[in-house]
């Protein structure tokens, strides 16, 4: 017999009273777990989607200067501008294509053949080249070949031009750069030739040190916005930070709200307690009377409510597997999420903060057991 | 050297209507051996002086010295630690603890002073010494009379070997017949163990038991 015992004991007295300050504590656990690995999916789900492009710069024109479009020249500063790194520029526009009767409109990416195999992967096939009438196909675009008709050898025609279909892309996932998956990739000599167009939307930098992105970075802006804000130059490893920073607050403020639910689950637990202080304020007299130290009656207290906080905890943290496997294969569609360690951790971190919770809400009403006079308390009826 | 001395003890409770004076230059000296009644009317300031005596309260003036302590200075935990080791209390109303089966509730003392390893074997032996059936041990109290709860009381009372036991009326809530066996029990712990007894009661009939009585009125002693 300790005070151990004695705190179960007195829990199981009141079993009651003490399922129902468990649950509100598994209820909580379970909403930070979940919460969080939801947000924590949802961080995930984007890092998936993105290809990796934390070494590419996209240049593109400032707003409102030379009508949204970088000249010849522009593009020839940036390339002096930053040295050996590779220099890709590109236009983009979208059109009808039609292949026999069928007919799509397509997101068109022209980018100088010599270029493409440097930014894109080929599926099957060949890349396109200057001469020779040829253009790539994205994957989703060869994917729907049933419906646009566009698959390899495919004869495109583009307003009145020819293209034949000589290369697919790999699927490259949502870039910051360009996407291709959607779009049909043509040379952009062909492009200037058709549209009459000699200017680019904008420019992608491939850096071949990631180290030194910065320091390319600081040269394009150097050189181009000497006098005035001619270009902006992102860098994509910086949206990315971005996109992760306010995934990680979505993620914080989902597992905040479900941390409310475990402050309420505290809230029952220190009501539930201070009605046991009561009703045992002569029990109390009497083990004060016998000769136990307040700090003894304090512990007795806190045992009590670390035990609800503790197995509350463990059924919430079983429950939290089960409802974070439910939430990543339902609403986001990848059970895997759930084992990545983060989201792992969620379940910990809301068991944690379960106990803690548990723990600090009985400290008051331990507290004032304790401080109850042993006289007045053996009186007591 | 007394087991309990009080040296013109007293004790004033504050209140807004005027300061009450529960005890008024008390002098007791109490030896080890003795069973002393201490008897008086209502509000004579009986409790106060069990209280004081149980280290339960501390005077307002005056020198108590329990078990050879002084208790002016002592702060709550050295006064739990007298009571612990020093004092058995037995009370009117019994006041076991319910969760606590008979033989826990008389182990409770001796594992609050960490003797764990002992305390099952002396707790069975004292609970045989006053009178408790085996087969009543793992009972909880509520499942026991009166008479045999005083009993068990008597036995945690008991376990630690205390330099006195402190008995609020403890025949108060007994039959005539049961609390003549209490005493007996009582009194035979006194004669045999050479336990010093201090008793509190409104009844005269104990004065048999008894070596002395003190007699309080209005927080003096008496006689």
């Amino acid at each position: 017999m300790t005070f151990f015992d004695l705190a179960v004991r007195n829990i199981k007295r009141h079993w009651l009273r003490s399922s129902l300050a468990v649950i509100g504590i598994v209820i909580g656990v379970i909403a930070i777990a979940t919460l969080g690995i939801m947000g924590n999916s949802i961080g995930l789900m984007f890092s998936d989607m993105v290809t990796d492009v934390g070494d590419t710069l996209i240049v593109s024109p400032a707003a409102g200067v030379g009508g949204g479009k970088l000249t010849d020249r522009q593009v020839t500063d940036i390339r002096r501008a930053v040295g050996s790194n590779v220099v890709i520029p590109f236009s983009t526009t979208a059109d009808k294509v039609s292949v026999g009767e069928k007919e799509s409109v397509v997101m068109i990416y022209a980018i100088p053949a010599e270029d493409i195999p440097l930014l894109l992967e080929k599926e099957s096939g060949n890349y396109p080249r200057d001469t020779g009438g040829g253009c790539m196909i994205g994957s989703q675009v060869a994917a729907n070949s049933r419906d646009n008709g566009l698959k390899l050898g495919a004869r495109a025609s583009i307003g009145g031009d020819t293209l034949r279909v000589v290369g697919v892309l790999k699927e490259r996932g949502l870039g910051f750069d360009i996407n291709p998956d959607y779009a049909i990739i043509v040379p952009y000599s062909w492009y200037s030739n058709h549209y009459d167009e000699d200017d680019y939307d904008q420019v992608i930098v491939k850096v071949r040190d990631v180290n030194d992105l910065d320091a390319v970075k600081a040269a394009i802006e150097q050189k181009m916005n000497r006098r005035e804000e001619v270009v902006n130059v992102m860098d994509t490893r910086g949206i990315l930070e971005s996109i992760f920073a306010a995934t990680d607050a979505i993620t914080v403020f989902l597992a905040g709200i479900g941390a409310v639910s475990l402050v309420v689950a505290g809230v029952s637990i220190l009501n539930v307690m201070l009605m046991s202080v009561t009703e045992r304020t002569k029990e109390i007299g009497i083990l004060r009377s016998i000769g136990t130290r307040r700090k003894e009656v304090m512990r007795m207290f806190i045992y009590e409510a670390l035990i609800l906080g503790l197995v509350g905890a463990a059924i919430g943290g079983v429950l939290s597997f089960c409802a974070g496997y439910v939430t990543t294969a339902v609403f986001v569609g990848n059970p895997d999420y759930l084992f990545h360690p983060k989201s792992l951790l969620y379940i910990l971190f809301g068991m944690a903060f379960g106990v803690f919770t548990s723990v600090a809400s009985g400290l008051y009403p331990a507290w004032k057991a304790a401080q109850l006079n042993p006289i007045e308390a053996l009186r007591y009826e | 050297m007394p087991v309990i001395s009080f040296e013109n003890v007293t004790k004033v409770y504050p209140l807004p209507a005027g300061d009450v004076v529960a005890l008024d230059g008390v002098d007791i000296a109490i030896d080890e051996g003795e069973f002393v009644l201490i008897m008086g009317p209502s509000g004579s300031g009986k409790s106060t002086l069990l209280n004081i005596m149980g280290s339960l309260d501390v005077p307002t003036s005056g020198e108590v010295t329990i078990a050879g302590r002084k208790i002016s200075g002592m702060d709550d935990d050295d006064l739990t630690l007298l009571r612990r080791d020093h004092i058995g209390f037995v009370f009117q109303q019994f006041n076991l603890i319910p969760l606590l089966s008979v033989v826990e509730n008389v182990e409770y003392p001796l594992i609050l002073k960490g003797r764990q390893n002992i305390a099952r074997n002396r707790a069975k032996e004292v609970l045989m010494a006053v009178g408790i059936a085996e087969t009543h041990f793992s009972h909880k109290p509520g499942e026991l009379s009166g008479g045999q709860q005083q009993r068990v009381a008597i036995a945690r009372a008991l376990v630690n070997d205390p330099d006195f036991l402190l008995c609020d009326e403890p025949t108060g809530n007994l039959d005539s017949k049961t609390g003549t066996a209490i005493m007996d029990l009582l009194s035979r712990m006194n004669r045999d163990e050479g336990k010093t007894i201090v008793m509190v009661t409104h009844d005269i009939r104990m004065t048999e038991y008894a070596d002395r009585t003190i007699q309080l009125e209005d927080g003096r002693v008496v006689v």
